[in-house]
């Protein structure tokens, strides 16, 4: 008898643990379905290289971590995300960048004004390559190690997620 | 008047109708048509997430319904191309999430909750039918009574 007067708390310390936890969950966060799994088979034209095409087989023969990159010249976020990329560009990551739907000619004003980070940048017109690494907007980058993807970020990097969610994972790799 | 009621009712549903994917080119083969309409149904907008494909004007809703019309002219079942879709966006891409490990709370939890207002109620019940009939009183506590009686009417 006197625990049952403790069940209408009990409830109440369920459900506001269970709201708290719910209404902090990020609703547009959206697992990758491609988490460990290798990178889907793709082949682009490059912008602005002397290369003629940019493939999944650049992406799995490369040896140590790398990140890809979607953006867009057209995509807010992306200019705000750009200085970030410059300065991990400096502290040595190799980042490819894959234009989404975006015209070369754009995505090339578009380096040239804000710095361009990329090691090599795809050209995604059609937005095709972007569905299969199950892009849903832009910018979105993901973390590579011998062609298989480890981890997926949505919206722009920032010093702090670099440091919240990218090193631990990088590090864990590098071990 | 009830063949213009009728007629009147028709059209308006066929505005419904219109309204869907007006952007692109349904296939020309109406079952096929509306097999990808019914998949598009399924199929959640990954940018604007309570709609499905077929409501959402995203760019990529309109990318992802072009896929689905053209998996079925290339001759892939249903399933082949929910399977296309979750192997991209993972299962948050169906607006009906399927019955596994992940989601059996998301589906046992009604039944659960009905099957707890049920204990509650019977309990309940439970409770008051022994409120309105307590056990008789044994011989001790029958004579112990009028004692009782006896004194308080001698006060």
């Amino acid at each position: 008898m006197s625990l049952n007067r403790f069940i209408p708390l009990m409830i109440f310390c369920v459900l506001s643990f269970a709201l708290y936890v719910g209404l902090n969950l990020n609703p547009s966060d959206i697992p990758s379905a491609l988490i460990n799994d290798s990178i889907p088979e793709f082949d682009l034209p490059v912008v602005g290289g002397e290369e003629a095409s940019f493939s999944s087989v650049d992406l799995t023969k490369e040896e140590g971590i790398i990140l890809v990159n979607f953006f867009a010249s057209w995509c807010v976020p992306c200019y705000v995300e750009q200085p970030f990329l410059m300065k991990l560009k400096e502290r040595g990551y190799k980042i490819y960048g894959i234009s989404y739907k975006d015209k070369a000619r754009d995505t090339n004003k578009f380096l040239s004004k804000e710095g361009n980070p990329y090691y090599k940048v795809a050209a995604d017109e059609k937005g095709r390559v972007g569905i299969d690494w199950g892009v849903y907007g832009v910018p979105e980058t993901y973390i590579i190690k011998d062609g298989i993807i480890r981890y997926k970020h949505a919206g722009p990097i920032l010093e702090m997620e670099f440091e919240d969610n990218f090193m631990p994972i990088i590090e864990s790799i590098d071990q | 008047m009830r063949y213009l009621l009728s007629f009147l009712l028709c059209m308006m549903m066929s505005f419904s109708a219109f309204g869907i994917g007006v952007d692109e080119k349904p296939l020309p083969e109406p079952a096929a048509e509306a097999r990808a309409q019914e998949l598009m149904k399924q199929l959640r907008c990954l940018v604007c997430q309570n709609q499905s494909i077929v409501d959402s004007n995203a760019d990529l809703a309109k990318d992802l319904r072009v896929i689905v019309r053209q998996r079925i002219i290339a001759g892939d079942t249903d399933q082949q191309v929910i399977e296309f879709m979750t192997s991209r966006y993972g299962d948050w891409v169906l607006l009906k999430p399927p019955f596994d490990g992940a989601t059996i709370i998301l589906w046992l939890s009604p039944f659960l909750l009905l099957l707890i207002g049920f204990v509650i109620i019977y309990q309940n019940q439970k409770r008051n039918s022994e409120n309105l009939s307590p056990d008789p009183l044994s011989k001790d506590e029958k004579a112990r009574l009028l004692v009782l009686l006896d004194e308080k009417e001698n006060v």
